[in-house]
């Protein structure tokens, strides 16, 4: 089969869907590709470059004809009008957003697979290309924040004079935020980092960063959806984040902030007032812009500065700016996906909707539309869902009332009080010894370390032979019975005490031999 | 004046039990523990002796010498061969002696004071024989059945007689009654009528249990060998077995307890038996989709590049006798810089503890064999975890699917690391018949075969 490589249209894309080196994989798949001509220009790769690679260089017509598309951007209606029915194309469609394309794409019969809608389990890593933009657009936000910003990010103590490291502020610590992290730390700023979920907390700090928890613990859990992605948090939470932003503002040389929640407008993270409260010369960069901002005064696509001379940054298309390197990931991922559905390596295309990642993507097919896709559980299994339902899931048990608790614990003492008031005073006397006991080996047992547990139980094995002290006081008071009694007597202590003695040395043994085992390193 | 040394001797006896059992609880202090458990047995042996034998004939010195000359011997001779992977059957043995000797105690007692009508306390003394008689009989068969499970002799499987509750209920109404008639009539038919049924009893309690709860099983009846030392405590009036039987008892019920918190079951339902017994049905024909296999030098290769590794051993690598192997391997990985530990689940083998010491036989230092706890924080940056012999204790069913019989079960998480390798003789489901979905997933590859030649192959391998 063909794939069609067509040249985006989308003004400021300068990124293609393949690259010379994904050409050669998707060749080795058994693939035909069709690269339109000037495709890879603004990404330095020349149609030379592609024909080298096993591709043909193509028009437009001809790429767009192809039964397979991969495109970077999702297509403009144009573009929608030049598939043919029965086609595949796979790009960035954006499914939750964008209805109406989807519904444009159903109605044209075309077979859509959104490269943004993989769902988040470690099996499609490869292919998910919000990752891979994400970090490429991480590293950019600094970087132009970087040019923007009037000083170094590093502190240099010169011959004319010192000059402070710059203060990064990254809220949001997904890929991109850690793409960011990491960056800003190389240049040789301090960076600071803040997310909802406190759960990254640690990989924020092994990219060299600070992380500021946002002081609420109860809500930390709740923070990850099970889709892997953060989500939005309550009004208490918020607040308290405000207030941490609010007095970070003022501080920080720079704030680069990525939160983004798939299919909703982008939390209002950093207000007016915050802006205002910055240094001048500060900057922000948006990662969100396209979604309405993180920051309030943000214009998605435009660079502002503000009264007090704040630079705030809104480019959605941060990860294109990286063209080369931005079109070689998004490929890669491409071909990642046509290695999942082309099972024969034969250049045939095979949609198997039994794959959880395959069904996800797809959003149309054959004039039906298949978005949203079944919900599926990151953390868990594909199986779980699967597995019948017809299963007994056993409900919690009730919590039980302290009160019949505190009933049994008064019927046991009666209990205990009136067999005690029958009870020969030696007994008592005897009772007091074994409760004692009981509670000191419960303590006594209570820190054993895991690995000892075989020994204590034979040495306990072997204590227990104690029960010999019984046979020998009977077989020493036997010869005073005499009779049949008395021979009865001797035999049954003798067997017992031969046994208990087995228990004896026989434990003490083992432990013993067993002990001498265990060494230090 | 002789009888308050006794008593002395017997509460240093058991001030010294005291101390070995908290010697037992660390490494460094283990051996000495041990040292002053035989102490303590010495000086409380001594002085029975001497309070038995003072004014007795020369026929009682020479009974009680060759009994515990022949008990000696085979105890010794026993504990000495004993193969590590037989320290469950030998324990199990072992539990069922003193269970034998409680019975024979009570019974002895009974014959003993049986003239003795009408004093004061009689019956309370006759329901401490009872009751001592009751639980040695069944520590003796319940014992007994564990070790010829631990041991192979039978099944492993748990027997599944309809209405075995009502049957082990109606045991135990019985003998309830029947104490009531030993009181009151003061006869010996009715304790003899009871140990049959405490017999057969005790079988029939741990053969409904499957052999995967072993490890709660043999603690149980640790705890139960105690409690019965107490009882035969309670009828000679012999403070020293009380408070060792006592002592027994109570970290046997501690220890059975942390089993179960293993399991993530409840006491009540490892004793009364049988996995899935409240009748939920394991769809076996679920696609967990392919199962990928690898082969010893590939694994090698892993292991060469790998910077820590993670062996999660089960009861299979008892089976197989492979510890050996592994420490050799751990020896070579180690030489070469790779950080080896190991992962123990606490039920991992059919003992407590199983395969620490089977780890400690083969000179795997203890400090690198952790508990669940311990290392379950460490796979996501684990490079390779070897999973060799172990299935239940591995399934990420317990933790992700909330339908699954092993539910909630605290398991090693093995598939947070970068690559899993299981070792396995078959692609068989484990103990609990459940499948285990781990053997599927993209990151782990299944090295087919007996556990210990494979490890010797990745050991040439390297």
């Amino acid at each position: 089969m063909q794939i069609g490589v067509p040249r985006e249209t989308r003004a400021r894309e300068t990124r293609v869907a393949a690259t010379p080196k994904t050409i050669e994989q998707l060749v080795g798949l058994g693939y035909d590709v069709a690269v339109e001509s000037g495709a890879g220009e603004r990404a330095s790769f020349s149609d030379e470059a592609y024909a080298a690679a096993g591709a043909r260089v193509v028009t437009a017509e001809e790429a767009w004809g192809s039964p397979i598309v991969h495109k970077v951007n999702a297509p403009s209606d144009a573009e929608v009008a030049r598939l043919r029915p029965g086609t595949v194309l796979v790009s960035l469609l954006a499914p939750a957003i964008t209805p109406d394309l989807v519904e444009k794409l159903r109605a044209a019969g075309v077979t859509a697979m959104a490269m943004d809608a993989v769902p988040r389990i470690s099996r499609a890593q490869s292919l998910d290309v919000l990752s891979s933009m994400a970090n490429i657009a991480g590293y950019r936000a600094v970087v132009e924040a970087a040019h923007e910003f009037g000083s170094f990010f590093t502190g240099q103590v010169t011959a004319a004079g010192k000059v402070p490291p710059a203060k990064v502020l990254v809220a949001g610590a997904g890929v991109a935020g850690l793409a960011a992290i990491g960056t800003a730390r190389s240049l040789g700023a301090i960076v600071r980092a803040t997310d909802a979920r406190a759960e990254v907390a640690e990989q924020v700090e092994s990219m060299g960063a600070d992380f500021l928890a946002v002081q609420m613990p109860e809500v930390d859990a709740a923070a990850t959806s099970s889709d892997g992605y953060a989500k939005e948090m309550g009004e208490e939470y918020n607040r308290r984040a405000a207030e941490l932003y609010a007095a970070q503002a003022p501080d920080v040389d720079i704030i680069v902030t990525t939160a983004l929640i798939p299919g909703r407008p982008a939390p209002r993270l950093i207000t007016g007032e915050m802006v205002a409260s910055m240094k001048p010369g500060s900057v922000i960069v948006d990662m969100a812009a396209a979604n309405g901002g993180n920051v309030e005064g943000a214009v998605a696509d435009e660079m502002v500065v503000t009264d007090n001379g704040v630079t705030i940054i809104g480019y959605t298309d941060l990860a294109a700016r990286l063209p080369t390197q931005a079109s070689q990931l998004y490929g890669t991922n491409l071909v990642n996906l046509m290695k999942l559905l082309t099972p024969g390596k034969d250049g045939e295309l095979v949609l198997d909707f039994d794959d959880v990642v395959q069904r996800n993507m797809t959003v149309a097919r054959d004039g039906e539309l298949l978005w949203p896709p079944p919900a599926i559980q990151v953390s868990a299994a594909p199986v779980a869902q699967t597995a019948s339902g017809t299963k007994i899931v056993k409900e919690p048990e009730p919590p039980k009332d302290p009160r019949r608790r505190y009933a049994g614990m008064a019927i046991g003492a009666v209990v205990f009080g009136a067999v005690a008031a029958v009870s020969p005073p030696s007994f008592l006397g005897h009772f007091t010894v074994f409760a004692l006991a009981v509670v000191i080996g419960y303590y006594v047992i209570g820190n054993v370390h895991h690995a000892l547990h075989t020994p204590l139980m034979s040495v306990t094995n072997a204590i227990s032979g104690i029960i010999v002290v019984g046979a020998l006081l009977q077989l020493g008071s036997a010869g005073s019975v005499g009779g049949t009694k008395g021979v009865v007597i001797m035999v049954l202590g003798f067997v017992a005490a031969l046994l208990a003695s087995i228990n004896i040395f026989g434990g003490f043994t083992v432990t013993r031999r067993m002990l001498t085992m265990f060494r230090k390193g | 004046m002789d009888i308050a040394l006794i008593q002395a001797a017997y509460i240093v006896a058991a001030l010294l039990f005291i101390m070995s059992l908290a010697g037992l609880s660390k490494h460094e202090t283990a051996r000495d523990g041990n040292v002053l458990g035989m102490v303590g047995m010495g000086i409380a042996l001594v002085a029975t002796l001497w309070l038995s034998l003072r004014d007795a004939a020369w026929s009682a010195w020479l009974l009680i010498g060759v009994a515990m000359v022949i008990g000696a011997a085979i105890g010794i001779a026993r504990a000495r061969r004993v193969e590590m992977t037989g320290m469950p059957e030998l324990i199990a043995m072992l539990h069922s002696f003193v269970g034998a000797a409680a019975v024979l105690v009570g019974i002895n007692t009974f014959v003993a004071t049986s003239d003795l009508v009408g004093v004061e306390g009689e019956a309370v003394h006759l329901v401490e024989i009872f009751l001592g008689v009751f639980i040695g009989a069944v520590t003796f068969t319940g014992s007994i059945v564990a070790f010829l499970k631990l041991s192979a002799r039978i099944s492993s499987k748990p027997l599944m007689l309809p209405a075995r509750h009502w049957l082990n209920l109606t045991a135990l109404v019985v003998s309830a009654g029947l104490l009531v008639w030993f009181v009151a009539a003061h006869s010996i038919v009715p304790l003899l009528v009871m140990t049959a049924i405490a017999l057969a009893f005790g079988w029939h309690l741990v053969a409904s249990i499957g052999g995967g709860d072993m490890p709660v099983v043999v603690s149980m009846l640790n705890s139960y060998s105690g409690w019965a030392a107490a009882a035969a405590g309670f009828m000679l009036g012999n403070d020293l077995l009380i408070v060792t039987g006592a002592l027994v008892g109570s970290s046997g019920a501690y220890l059975s307890y942390i089993m179960c918190t293993a399991m993530n079951r409840s006491f009540v339902s490892v004793i009364a038996g049988g996995f899935g017994s409240d009748g939920a049905v394991f769809d076996s024909d679920v696609d967990y989709g392919d199962h990928r296999e690898t082969n010893a030098s590939e694994v090698a290769d892993l292991l060469k590049n790998a910077s820590s590794v993670v062996i999660t051993p089960g009861y299979g690598m008892a089976v197989a006798q492979a510890q050996y192997p592994v420490a050799e391997l751990t020896a070579k990985l180690r030489e070469r810089g790779v950080d080896v530990r190991f992962g123990i689940h606490p039920v991992a083998g059919r003992l407590p503890g199983h395969m620490n010491v089977l780890l400690a036989e083969a000179r795997v230092p203890y400090d690198i064999v952790l508990e669940m706890d311990e290392v379950n924080d460490d796979f996501p940056d684990t490079d390779v975890v070897l999973v060799i012999g172990a299935n239940d204790t591995v399934n990420p069913a317990a933790a992700e699917d909330p339908t699954s019989p092993i539910a909630g079960m605290p398991v090693l998480q093995v598939w947070n690391a970068k690559d899993v390798v299981v070792f396995k003789r078959s692609m068989n489901a484990g103990y609990a018949g459940v499948q285990n979905p781990l053997f599927f997933r993209d990151n782990s590859a299944m090295l087919f075969g007996d556990a210990k030649e494979r490890v010797e192959d990745i050991i040439k391998a390297l």
